[in-house]
């Protein structure tokens, strides 16, 4: 069964791709689709069906080169089978709203045929995506983890002839292969450390290595703490966080459904799948770990004030995704990685539906991305307008206060992920997701108004024919829209219950904590005095490893109210002036912007990052290379070291002038028999003494 | 049969060159064609006869097999044989080699010659990596210069004669110094057997003592002089920087088979004289000069990356980027452990096929446009989708891409170097950055946009006959990127073998310096 859900997208990728020619576009394109439903059935068998023992599929030798022994095959634990549904559910639903958004595509003359090319890419990135998350090992997982990387390099550049969707496509891959040196750079250390790049063994070892130092570079780091460094990085590049987030924005070149897929459900949340999968080293890393928290919630602050002056829509979508990925980091950094699990389940189906909602808005409007030019939308796409407003409520986290779980789906999960980072006093992390999660309030509501309210604005032709999109696109807008609204209560327990709930959902044991741990939790947090279990399971035998001193999860239970109350307080201070800037007075933004003209302008041009990045790097790097191989190559090593060689070239080519041409060539052969016949009267000679 | 076998496998193409040479008249069309089925046809067989050699093959025996031998003029002795090591590159070549004459169908020019020096060539080529004598390995090798030299200088593009001779020059005098350690070699050794007979250039211990020369300490003594005398020959023609410039000269002036066999297996002669003779014959040599040779590798992929990004020159662009493939080559060799030679020796096979791969695709489109400028292209996918396709195969294979061949050498051969020297590894790991920028940026500027040039607007996607010369590099680039145990297996007992003799000869002159120093 594992071995059917992880090819069944490759197969149809395959049958698609090449098959298409004999079969016929539409069937190619069928085969696909159901290649993934089929993956997606048996996901949600394996999910539903799961255990909580670790099972390991072997399939056949992979790389084998002394010690360094690697498999592919499958690795199913809790964390795997969460990552299936969440991917198989999304790609299979996308595949299906595809068939409607692609249908007719203006980038492509008459006669070509692109659908086939844009669902074997699909499937193709779906099975990359599978092998990343079902690896029981670094090199699979990085195949996994590169295959996804090109799938989106492929898609983002899927419109070929335009050239800002290839640039897009360039910057993608390069930016990602940034984070993915560190990523490699992490890999050598561990198998230098390990002496194995398999999940099990590095694992079981992990706590006898807690007290080791490594030699990288100019000194010696506590191993543990360098190697969660350099995967973070990895998970930097390929979850767009600060410094290395610039291409996800650009991502949006290509098609919304690649959108929703790979740049807000699946492919972006790898970082955080690594960061979480990795949890046994994370929790022997404090200082990794804490810088993954402080720049989780940065970039969760960063992206959400971008994403409050952007215009396209597409691109308020790709900011909001980056701020939550931010989110997601600030609980996996904190220690809480069901917490991180859980948002990461959440936000991919609230998140892709936003994208697909975006995608049929756009659809509707014949391509028109700029929200200046919607309004009042909501009566001609009714559909649309209920899944993008459940999408909204779910983003924004509407719920019942202090119930914990009683709301939409990412209010289960983004207050627990808040209440995480202040449980483990971390004040910049909370506050700064606080303040994340009022922007994100407005910049939400913002695209609300912006599309769906107000009067119509733009090409009054275009909004004439604006229209509601087929079934094929409504449908997995209903399914998600179902996601969004019940996925954070239903499993709220299992990622945020109770320690023990949780334990034993991730496939541990737990058992009671320790006289002096339990002591020292009620000291430091005298409501959290009920400690009352631990995880028992040594670091690799669960899914997730949460060390007995990490009670992060268990505390976030019982932070202040006044904390439980700040998200939600922050949604309505942000609703609020969406409220009061888009619908009440829709004059202040202008005037606001007028106002303050540089932090406007600072956050339109997204912080200068773009212009920065081509400042210090691009540019000098093509300087640098011309500098090489003008005067590296041509000058000094041309003209100096071999600077006897050069000279003595004219001089032949001299005499190649005056031979007849085709004669130059005995000088050669002399040379070389010449040579030919010292040898050998030397070895002669040599003989005879 | 089965014990000439490997000379057959040789020979065979120097036997059809002779009888092209001998028995081919005339220069019109059925002379030209019956030139070219011949060629085909030889080097097909080789390549039937090297499969039919490497199912003979035991890869758990470490030792040399297939072992051949006969004197040979004035007391020289003629002796070739194959180990795990050797074999893979008698394989590259005869595989390669029907590959580069079908992908020379259309040469007009002087067509016997051109076969006659593509036959010649291989069989030199397969000479240098089953020789197991040292006088029979020097004259392979350099004679194996003259063919190439010639293909360059009259096949070549207009400033051939320019390349051609910087060519020559650069390998030559890389020569000249190996040929003074040969002699010496033999001095000391009283042997050319490099392998697999009682007394051979690989069990000899040569004199590792330290001495002054010019009151200069020479650490590792004879040892490291004769390393460094031949690694000026074999850097060279890697080529290593700072000696690579001759490369992207000698490429851009070739024909296009002529920079398949460069890139394909020409420069591979260099990474296995590593491997046979520098790493076991002067391990402490090659521990005393090693840490620098790690430094040039390094300094060599961020380097020619860099200057790969700024080519306008497609064929430029695609050397400078072997060069810093070779790279990691090197880099993985003097790691001298296991990761590092099995990655070493599988970047030069997947190198192969990928580099020969992406010279046949600048290939398919000179023969259309006559240019090599990339600013002369743009937009051809909409036009030559499946020419679209495999080049983008290739550039990802070239990136070094999991699940094709490029992936697993350049990773093995960073796993390897940052056991022994992690600035190095640090260093050499920003190539994965800088090969995707040139790599990528080169296919958005040939394939990629739409097609606006006038020029262009007539040009053909790939025939069947071009479709079948990269069929079998595709089939092996992903088969060894999916199953690399295909080349890890064969290699991994003789790599090992001379990964254990080379720590053991290290160990050993490492204990002999410290009880002389203890005497003294």
């Amino acid at each position: 069964m594992e071995l059917t859900l992880l090819f069944a997208p490759l197969v149809g990728s395959l049958l698609c791709g090449f098959g298409w020619k004999i079969i016929g576009e539409n069937a190619a394109c069928v085969i696909a689709t159901m290649g993934l439903f089929l993956s997606a059935i048996l996901s949600w068998v394996v999910f539903l069906t799961f255990d909580g023992v670790t099972e390991t599929v072997p399939i056949f030798k992979f790389i084998e080169s002394g010690t360094l022994s690697t498999d592919w095959s499958i690795r199913l634990d809790r964390l795997t089978a969460i990552m299936l549904i969440v991917i198989t559910t999304v790609s299979s639903l996308v595949h299906l709203y595809s068939f409607g958004y692609m249908a007719h595509d203006e980038h492509f003359g008459d006669g070509v045929s692109y659908k086939p090319r844009f669902f074997a890419y699909l499937s193709f990135f779906t099975f990359a995506m599978l092998m990343l998350v079902t690896s029981d090992n670094l090199i699979q997982m990085f195949f996994g983890w590169e295959g996804v990387g090109v799938a989106s390099y492929l898609l983002i550049g899927f419109y070929y002839k335009k050239p800002s969707a290839n640039a897009a496509a360039i910057k993608a891959f390069v930016v990602n292969r940034v984070g993915d040196f560190g990523f490699a750079l992490g890999i050598f250390a561990i198998y230098l450390m390990f002496d194995s790049v398999e999940f099990s063994v590095i694992f079981a070892d992990v706590p006898q290595y807690a007290d080791e130092t490594i030699s990288f570079l100019w000194r010696d780091w506590a191993a543990l703490e360098i190697i969660a460094f350099l995967l973070f990085i990895g998970a930097m590049g390929k979850s767009a966080q600060l410094f290395l987030h610039t291409w996800l924005p650009d991502a949006m070149e290509g098609p919304t459904p690649v959108s929703a897929l790979i740049h807000a459900a699946t492919m972006v949340t790898a970082g955080v799948f690594l960061v979480c999968r990795m949890s046994p080293i994370m929790e022997f890393a404090p200082s990794a770990m804490l810088f993954v928290t402080i720049l989780g919630a940065t970039t969760a602050f960063v992206a959400a004030t971008i994403g409050l002056v952007q215009t396209d829509i597409k691109r308020v979508i790709a900011y909001s995704t980056m701020s939550q990925l931010g989110y997601m980091f600030v609980a996996a950094g904190v220690g809480a990685y069901s917490v991180a699990m859980f948002h990461l389940f959440t936000h991919a189906f609230f998140k892709a539906m936003l994208f697909l909602g975006a995608g049929s808005v756009i659809h509707a409007m014949h391509h028109e991305q700029d929200m200046r030019n919607y309004g009042g939308l909501r009566k001609k796409i009714p559909y649309t307008f209920w899944a993008m407003m459940i999408g909204t409520l779910a983003i924004t986290g509407v719920g019942i206060p202090l119930t914990g779980w009683i709301g939409f789906a990412g209010f289960a999960s983004k207050d627990a992920v808040i209440e995480s980072a202040f449980a483990a006093g971390n004040g910049y992390a909370f506050w700064l997701l606080v303040i994340a999660a009022l922007f994100t309030s407005f910049y939400s509501w913002r695209l609300m108004y912006l599309t769906f309210y107000g009067t119509t604005r733009g090409n009054k032709h275009t909004h004439e024919h604006a229209h509601e999109s087929p079934m094929v696109m409504l449908l997995p807008l209903g399914v998600l829209a179902l996601g969004s609204v019940f996925a954070g209560a239903i499993w709220y327990s299992s990622f945020f219950g109770k320690t023990n709930e949780v334990i034993k959902f991730f496939g541990g044991q737990y058992e009671a904590p320790a006289e002096e741990l339990k002591n020292a939790v009620a000291e430091r947090s005298p409501k959290a005095s009920e400690l009352k279990y631990v995880m028992e399971s040594q670091p690799g035998e669960a899914a997730i490893y949460i060390a007995p001193e990490n009670t992060v999860l268990h505390e976030a239970h019982y932070v202040p109210k006044w904390v439980k109350l700040s998200p939600f307080a922050a949604m309505l201070i942000g609703f609020f002036f969406a409220w009061l800037f888009y619908i009440k007075n829709p004059s202040l933004p202008g005037r606001l912007a007028a106002n303050q003209r540089h932090l406007y302008q600072f956050l339109l041009n997204k912080w200068y990052f773009d212009e920065i990045y081509n400042f210090i790097f691009v540019q000098p790097a093509k300087a640098i290379g011309r500098f090489l191989w003008k005067r590296g190559d041509g000058d000094v090593i041309d003209g100096g070291l071999n600077g006897l060689a050069m000279g003595i070239i004219p001089f032949f080519t001299r005499l190649a002038g005056r031979a007849q041409s085709g004669y130059i060539f005995t000088y050669a052969f002399a040379m070389v028999i010449g040579i030919a016949v010292l040898v050998t009267w030397m070895t002669m000679s040599g003989g005879a003494n | 049969m089965a014990d000439n076998l490997l000379s057959l496998v040789t020979f065979i193409p120097a036997v059809a060159a002779l009888i092209l040479a001998a028995l081919l008249r005339g220069d019109d069309e059925a002379a030209q064609r019956n030139a070219k089925y011949l060629a085909l046809f030889a080097t097909t067989m080789t390549f039937v006869a090297s499969v039919v050699m490497f199912f003979q093959f035991d890869s758990s025996n470490t030792g040399f097999q297939l072992v051949d031998e006969a004197e040979w003029i004035m007391g020289l002795k003629y002796r070739v044989g194959v180990d795990g090591i050797s074999i893979l590159f008698v394989m590259l070549t005869t595989f390669m080699m029907p590959l580069v004459i079908a992908a020379s169908w259309d040469v007009k020019t002087r067509v016997k010659e051109y076969m006659i020096a593509f036959l010649i060539l291989e069989t030199l080529m397969i000479g240098v990596f089953v020789s197991l004598d040292l006088i029979l390995f020097y004259l392979f090798f350099e004679a194996s210069l003259i063919p190439m030299f010639l293909i360059i200088g009259i096949w070549g593009g207009a400033n051939r004669i320019y390349a051609s001779f910087k060519f020559f020059l650069y390998t030559f005098f890389g020569s000249v110094l190996m040929l003074v350690a040969m002699v010496a070699m033999y001095m000391d050794a009283g042997t050319t057997c490099i392998g697999g007979c009682a007394n051979s250039l690989l069990t000899h211990t040569f004199a590792a003592g330290d001495f002054e020369v010019l009151g200069l300490q020479v650490v590792g003594g004879m040892q490291t002089l004769m390393f460094i005398a031949f690694f000026a020959s074999f850097a060279v023609k890697m080529p290593m920087w700072p000696v690579h410039t001759w490369l992207p000269d000698a490429h851009v002036q070739a024909p296009t088979a002529g920079s398949v066999v460069l890139a394909a297996i020409l420069l591979k002669m260099g990474g296995y004289g590593f491997l046979r003779f520098s790493l076991p014959m002067f391990p402490v040599g090659a521990e005393v000069v090693g840490p620098l040779i790690l430094w040039m590798s390094a300094i060599a992929i961020v380097y020619t990356s860099l200057v790969a990004l700024v080519q306008d020159d497609m064929k430029k662009l695609i050397a400078y980027s072997s060069v810093a493939h070779m790279g990691f080559v090197t880099m993985g060799i003097f790691s001298t452990n296991q990761q590092g030679l099995d990655g070493a020796i599988f970047q030069m096979i997947s190198h192969g096929f990928i580099s020969g791969a992406l010279f046949l695709a600048v290939g398919v489109i000179y023969d259309r446009m006559h240019t090599r400028e990339i600013d002369a292209y743009g937009g051809l996918v909409n036009r030559m989708p499946i020419y679209a396709m495999l080049f983008m195969l290739f550039t990802m294979a070239n990136v070094g891409l999991p699940g094709t061949s490029g992936f697993v050498g350049e990773f093995l051969t960073l796993v390897a170097v940052f056991q022994v020297n992690t600035w190095v590894a640090a260093v050499a790991t920003t190539g994965v950055i800088f090969s995707a920028a040139y790599a990528l940026w080169l296919y958005r500027r040939v394939v990629m946009g739409d097609l606006i040039k006038e020029s262009l607007k007539a040009i053909t996607d790939m025939n069947s006959r071009e479709k079948w010369i990269f069929a079998p590099l595709v089939v092996m680039t992903l088969l060894l990127g999916v199953y690399p145990a295909l080349i890890l297996d064969l290699i991994g007992p003789s790599v090992a073998a001379l990964v254990e003799n080379y720590d053991t000869a290290v160990a050993a002159a490492e204990a002999a310096m410290q009880t002389a120093q203890a005497s003294n």
